[in-house]
């Protein structure tokens, strides 16, 4: 799913980066090997959605601290376990051992004091570069111009309206990239219609909780144009596997064409006037908004620009004729538990059904 | 003044109970233990029972390990996973993991204090077949889940049954109505053990047994059971608001008519840290006693390992929203919730170190139950750090729900606590039965069991780092993601296998074992001083002590501990 264009643009690590990564991929090879450390990621190029890999201020600000936690955390382990293994095998019992008791030492206040001391100043520490970031993220001052977006977890798929351009999409988030001295964060609120959800894309942002009668908020600043993938990150019910999230960054002009594209009401062609008709006389219109038809149901996807989507189903399935038949038709193929019902038309409707959906553009 | 020796009497080694004796028919035997008071036999029922659940548990996990092997899996349907990994979650915690440690506790607590039962013999019967018959319930969901639909199912909400999911508009039929009740029931029986194990433990100490003189074992199991009464509260408060609002129209949780999902969520997770360690107090209960022994030292700092005990009781029931770092609390509670979070790391800190200590200038002797030991010292070590990276929020917002998280508190389970328990298995079988467990076998057990540990949990961490959400059924292709899982699947076979050779050497050394005799480890606490097995009663004559170490006392008469107290 890693897009040709966010690696392309990517800036080339410098030689220092590259020693380092090249250093900690040796570590953390034979340390994941040995005893799990999750240094192993660090040494993925190019990264897949992995924190470790960030493109926006909140991922950068936790990206550091967690190198400053895992750093402090390794060092822990190592000396720990050091003294561990050497107890261990130096105060084994041996062969040549005689039969009589070793000293009886019951404890030292010194020593105590010293290891209780030691932790909690590596604590404080922990704590306060913590505080930091939390502040630093989460009572973040947004400039007044930044796009405002709210998203709505829904089982299993994820609205996205944009109250300042006043159109809704869904399952495809678009914002604009926020580059020095064009910077153009996305202030998003997280709202749901149902059960709990999540919003987690790892290379945007931590994840922030979608909760019902309750307002949530999370932001990100993209500096790379790209396709960043993430997904539900809260368990919602039976099709929590197949919910994701595609956020497309764009340039500032791309960005702008594209809202202009979905402030437009939906194309009315004649030659699927067929289909639409079907879509209308069907319950597809229940669930289901096409701007400038009598379409107008919300507890499905907004199908005014269906095809300037490359998945359906959030994300499920390839946004093609052959899924697109395939989830009219029968949804359970492709998310079985899905909430939409197989419509039960006849191969004629579907057919025009299809033709119809396929001109949304 | 004292006298100057400890009262100890070795029972003779006249053999069992005469009611233990093998001619009794086995409908009478089955009888003698469904209507026993005896908290021995209680324990081991406890802990039959908690072990029956793990094996379940068990095959739970493994099913979804089947299915996440590779990408794209069909071995499922998404509905049979979603209850897997609910069944999964809370067979673990309630009914494999809590029946194992009561058992321990219930077992050892009287012996360890020179009492000849709890204080409340039959309360502890009725906490028992409390928690049978929790369990009973919940897995009578898959037969009765749909009610008067007809089919059966299993909850699938989550071992944490997030609002609004558990409302009626989301989980139709009565699969979480039976989730419900089963926690509930199986929660009283829970607090009727715990409040035994206090009472018993403050009014039943035998003379001489001051608390500053009590084993470890004991304090940290009775600083347990007090956890248990301050969360299950709290949990079984939160299940009867969840009955109200799906059959008496209550709102509590239902958000659709202004109730707050989030109340669900504090109150679910004030039951639920302290619960980790109402699991893992027990576990360190164990690893206290081990470690000296075969160590052939005392503990190190005593005084220290008590004050650290106190501290992780009294700040667990403080760090509860470090589950909740995502719902969007405000900036000063993370905060807050990080501090004592990262705080519960020092006392647990003092107790590593304090084992270390323990090992230091020692002569370790690695029979089965010390290497199971060192193992969990290594993994709870690694655990703690997990913990550590979790306990900072903001890198928690990313972590959280995530398949690093499922490591982190795999390692702490079963990396730490359920290595603890086969320790004190190890330890504790020769007194029970009489016999020694195989110690070839046994080793056999400890490395299958800590290469399929390491291949599966060590491995998980990495999907997490890489975006995997837990709980998800099945993932696509080409994200990096297949590889891991793979590798993490295989390691459960090992794991199976260490747990089926375990299985078999208890089996065997149960009629076959070598006699184990009162004292095999040279121990030094009371309950080896009685016959292996424990007569019903006990201790012939109730014993007298003078220090932490009443047998070291008894054995070396010319150096003895309470000179030194």
């Amino acid at each position: 799913m890693h897009s040709p264009v966010a690696s392309s643009i990517r800036a080339t690590p410098n030689g220092l980066q590259r020693c380092a990564q090249a250093s900690l991929r040796c570590v953390a090879l034979a340390a994941s090997t040995l005893f799990g450390l999750p240094l192993r990621a660090l040494s993925l190029d190019p990264a897949p959605a992995t924190l470790f890999n960030p493109v926006s201020t909140p991922a950068h600000e936790i990206y550091h601290l967690s190198l400053f936690v895992i750093s402090v955390c390794a060092a822990i382990f190592l000396v720990v376990f050091g003294l561990i293994a050497y107890a261990a095998v130096k105060y084994r019992r041996r062969p040549t051992d005689d039969d009589c008791e070793p000293p009886q030492i019951y404890g030292s206040n010194q020593v105590e004091l010293a290891w209780t001391i030691i932790p909690i100043l590596i604590v404080v520490v922990l704590f306060l570069a913590s505080a930091r970031v939390i502040h630093a993220v989460e009572d973040a001052e947004l400039p007044s111009d930044a796009l405002q977006v709210t998203a709505v977890g829904h089982q299993f798929w994820w609205e996205f309206r944009y109250p300042g351009y006043g159109f809704v999409t869904a399952n495809e988030l678009h914002v604009p990239v926020s580059v020095e001295g064009h910077a153009r964060p996305t202030h998003i609120v997280l709202l749901s219609a149902d059960t709990d959800h999540s919003f987690w894309v790892p290379r945007l942002a931590g994840k922030t909780d979608l909760i019902p009668n309750r307002r949530n908020e999370t932001w990100i600043d993209p500096h790379e144009v790209g396709h960043y993938v993430g997904q539900c990150a809260q368990y919602c019910g039976v099709q929590h596997a197949k919910m994701l999230l595609n956020v497309f960054v764009d340039t500032p002009d791309d960005f702008q064409k594209w809202v202009a594209q979905q402030k437009a009401p939906a194309v009315a062609s004649e030659q699927a006037a067929t289909g639409r008709r079907v879509f209308e006389n069907n319950a597809c219109m229940n669930c289901h908004t096409i701007a400038g038809t009598d379409a107008k149901g919300t507890f499905g996807p907004d199908l005014t620009h269906l095809m300037s989507r490359s998945t359906i189903a959030s994300g499920a399935a390839p946004n093609d004729e052959k899924n697109l038949r395939l989830w009219v038709e029968e949804p359970d193929a492709i998310k079985p538990g899905c909430l939409m019902p197989a419509m039960q038309l006849n191969e004629q409707d579907v057919s025009a059904l299809v033709a119809y959906l396929m001109t949304l553009r | 003044m004292a006298e100057a020796q400890p009262i100890i009497r070795p029972m003779p080694p006249i053999a069992v109970a005469p009611e233990r004796e093998g001619t009794r028919p086995f409908v009478q035997t089955l009888h003698d233990w469904i209507v026993t008071v005896d908290h021995k036999r209680l324990g081991l029922m406890y802990f039959s029972y908690g072990i029956l659940f793990l094996v379940v548990g068990g095959i739970e996990a493994m099913v979804m390990r089947a299915q996440l092997a590779v990408a794209n899996n069909h071995l499922v349907s998404p509905e049979t996973f979603n209850r897997m990994f609910t069944m999964h979650g809370t067979t673990m915690i309630f009914f494999a993991a809590m029946p194992i440690v009561f058992g321990f506790m219930n077992y050892c607590v009287p012996l360890m204090i020179g009492a000849r039962d709890m204080a409340f013999p039959r309360l502890n019967a009725f906490g028992f077949w409390m928690s049978a018959l929790g369990g009973i319930i919940l897995y009578f969901s898959w037969v009765g889940g749909f009610g008067l639909y007809g089919a059966g199912s299993a909850p699938d909400v989550g071992w944490f049954a997030y609002a609004p999911l558990t409302s009626r508009a989301f989980s139709v039929g009565h699969s979480t109505d039976y989730w419900i009740i089963g926690l509930l029931v199986s929660g009283v029986g829970s607090i009727a053990t715990a409040l035994n194990i206090m009472t018993t433990t403050i009014c039943m100490r035998c003379p001489g047994m001051k608390l500053s003189r009590l084993p470890l074992m004991v304090w940290m199991n009775v600083v347990a059971a007090f956890l248990v009464l301050g969360a299950i509260g709290p949990l079984t408060a939160a299940q009867i608001m969840l009955l109200v609002d799906r059959y008496l129209g209550g709102h509590f949780f239902d958000t659709q008519a202004g109730g707050s999902a989030v109340i669900w969520i504090h109150f679910f997770w004030v039951f639920g840290h302290p619960e980790v360690y109402i699991l893992v107090l027990p576990a360190f209960a164990i690893v206290s006693e081990v470690i000296p022994v075969f160590s052939r030292k005392p503990i190190f700092g005593y005084n220290i390992m008590v004050a650290a005990t106190l501290a992780i009781g009294f700040i667990s029931l403080s760090v509860w929203a470090h589950h909740m770092f995502t719902v969007g609390m405000t900036s000063y509670a993370n905060a807050f919730f990080v501090a004592s979070t990262a705080a519960i790391a020092v006392p647990t800190g003092i107790k590593i170190f304090n084992w270390l200590g323990t090992m230091w200038g020692g002569k370790i002797r690695y029979s089965v139950a010390m290497m199971f030991c060192v193992g969990f010292l290594i993994q709870f070590l690694i655990a703690g750090l997990t913990g550590i990276m979790l306990s900072a929020a903001p890198f928690d917002w990313q972590l959280g729900n995530s398949y690093f998280v499922v490591a982190h508190f795999h390692y702490v389970i079963l990396g730490g606590i359920v290595m603890a328990v086969f320790a004190g298995v190890y330890y504790w079988f020769p007194k029970v039965t009489g016999k020694m467990l195989s110690e070839s076998l046994g080793k056999w057990h400890f490395w299958l069991f800590v290469i399929g540990f390491h291949l599966t949990f060590d491995f998980m961490h990495i999907p997490g780092l890489l975006g995997m959400p837990r709980r998800i059924y099945t993932y696509e292709a080409g994200r990096g993601w297949e590889g891991w899982n793979m590798i993490v699947s295989v390691g459960v076979i090992f794991q199976a296998l260490g747990i089926l050779v375990w299985v078999v050497d208890v089996i065997w050394s149960m009629y076959k074992g070598r006699p184990a005799g009162n004292d095999p480890w040279d121990a030094w606490t009371l309950e080896w001083s009685t016959t292996s097995p424990p007569a019903a009663y006990n201790f012939a004559e109730i014993p007298v002590v003078r220090s932490r170490r009443p047998l070291w006392d008894l054995k070396h008469p010319e150096d003895p501990d309470w000179k030194y107290e």
